[in-house]
């Protein structure tokens, strides 16, 4: 059975979701990304859905479990790259995704993890 | 086409992206479409114990559409009015996928009764 | 003056030649493949279809009524009728016969250029409408890595869908983490507008960007407080200028006046 690859950048673990997912392949990764986590100790998640041109609510509800695992094993998780169709199509589905962090790309995202990391807050006013 | 396993899923989204597609929908109308596909599809190998869709291209005037089918000869659905609610946060169940669609297309049917499966009609204009 | 006429005659002129031509050449190839003559949709009359229907689009471009267009065909009928009672005269029979025909052609393509024009008319709106739209939502880049969209009038679902994907579209291409929504020529807020404003704002937070409302005028924040609207923490300001000057801090800019 197909698994996504989880790729390991300092001390975040990197996925990169580039096919069509079965829905088996999504709880795989969810499986895989909790051992990871566990494994290697990592703070951090990085997840780079620039290349999913549909997010459903199985995937979206995949994404706010694996966010909600991670902080359970004391690391952030980010969600990057999501398409401007997709955000609609969310929006409308009425997915809010709460409790997800997300970032434009995977640079800010990492930049978010890294500032997690330091206690630095995002400012807000 | 069939649905009745997790590939036909799969297989079910990039079949209504190529039929929306070939209508010439713009990008952002054919990912509602296909998601609200990917939606149905799942309800109906998961809950429906497996069914089909079909569809249709539909013309009102001017303007076409894409008409999807989703059947199932599955338990049924008891409360149709409660399904299509927003059972977002309850996590489990099909009113996501059902109210969630919905928003998706512009005409919805539905038709269901408990021991008679459940049948469902989304239909999506240009 | 003279010369205007002159040259409208010289326009006019051409272009019945022109039809009269290509009726003709029509006829000769429908009798020669033994179609039927009278079918306007039949392959022989393409020539004489693209000439009416191009006759159509120059008159409906220049806002001329429908009318105009097929009186401009009808007119041939006269003249025609004219002539055949000259060269037919005395044959009753076959005189009847060619009215009839050349009536039931001409009538055939005065509707053609009708449906045209309706077509061309119908086209040209819709091209307006949308550039119109386009043109009242234009989506500036205000500074590095921020965005703003000043909307201007009422917003509607069709608007709200074309601002967000030209918004959503820019955010992704520029990489910029914030756009401000000015709504200063909204003229009214409603539970409507307000969910579409926050259909919006989501869908960019979603993206993993941030959204800032100006242009909240006092009675706009009234609205919104007396509906009930629930902003969930989105940042208003009540000017655009408020609205850059906090970007801007968010983004660990200052502004220092050198003079």
């Amino acid at each position: 059975m197909y698994r996504i690859p989880i790729l390991q950048m300092g001390s975040a673990l990197l996925v990169t979701i580039q096919v069509d997912m079965e829905d088996q392949t999504a709880l795989q990764l969810q499986d895989d990304l909790a051992s990871r986590i566990e494994t290697t100790g990592a703070n951090g998640v990085l997840i780079d859905i620039s290349a999913l041109e549909i997010v459903d609510s199985f995937v979206g509800r995949m994404l706010a479990a694996i966010s909600g695992i991670a902080r359970v094993l004391d690391a952030t998780t980010v969600v990057v790259g999501m398409q401007p169709a997709v955000a609609i199509t969310l929006v409308e589905l009425g997915l809010s995704l709460e409790g997800v962090k997300t970032a434009l790309n995977v640079k800010r995202g990492m930049l978010l993890l890294e500032q997690g990391q330091h206690g630095e807050s995002l400012e807000r006013d | 086409m069939p649905l009745r396993g997790e590939p036909d899923i799969v297989a079910s989204r990039q079949l209504v992206r190529k039929l929306t597609q070939q209508l010439g929908f713009t990008l952002v109308d054919q990912t509602k479409m296909v998601t609200a596909a990917s939606e149905l599809s799942r309800n109906t190998v998961t809950y429906g114990g497996g069914g089909e869709m079909g569809w249709d291209v539909v013309e009102q005037g001017a303007r076409r559409g894409l008409r999807l089918r989703f059947r199932d000869e599955g338990p049924g659905i008891p409360d149709i009015a409660q399904a299509l609610t927003d059972g977002w946060t309850s996590g489990k169940g099909m009113g996501l996928g059902l109210s969630g669609s919905r928003r998706l297309v512009h005409e919805f049917d539905i038709q269901s009764a408990v021991g008679e499966g459940t049948c469902v009609s989304v239909t999506r204009w240009k | 003056m003279a010369s205007h006429a002159q040259t409208l005659i010289t326009l006019l002129q051409d272009e019945r030649a022109a039809l009269l031509k290509a009726w003709t050449t029509a006829t000769h190839g429908a009798r020669a493949s033994a179609a039927t003559p009278d079918d306007l949709r039949a392959e022989g009359w393409s020539n004489a279809r693209r000439l009416l229907e191009a006759l159509s689009a120059s008159r409906a471009a220049q806002g001329q009524s429908a009318g105009e267009t097929s009186a401009f065909v009808l007119a041939l009928k006269l003249p025609i009728f004219a002539a055949l009672q000259q060269r037919l005269g005395q044959d009753s029979q076959t005189l009847l016969e060619a009215v009839v025909s050349v009536t039931t052609k001409l009538d055939a393509m005065a509707q053609w250029t009708m449906t045209a024009f309706q077509r061309t008319r119908e086209e040209l709106i819709a091209r307006q409408q949308q550039e119109l739209l386009e043109l009242s939502t234009p989506v500036i880049k205000l500074w590095e890595g921020v965005l703003a969209v000043p909307m201007i009038g009422t917003l509607d679902s069709s608007r709200t869908q074309m601002v967000m994907e030209a918004l959503l579209q820019k955010i992704v291409d520029t990489e910029s983490g914030l756009a401000i929504i000015d709504i200063t020529g909204v003229p009214t807020v409603d539970t409507l507008v307000a969910q579409h404003l926050l259909k919006t704002v989501t869908a960019i937070r979603l993206m993993g960007a941030d959204c800032i409302i100006s242009g909240v005028r006092p009675q706009i924040a009234q609205t919104i407080v007396h509906l009930g609207v629930d902003l969930q923490g989105v940042t208003t300001k009540a000017s655009l200028a408020a609205a850059l000057a906090l970007a801007l801090k968010r983004g660990g800019w200052t502004v220092a006046r050198t003079a």
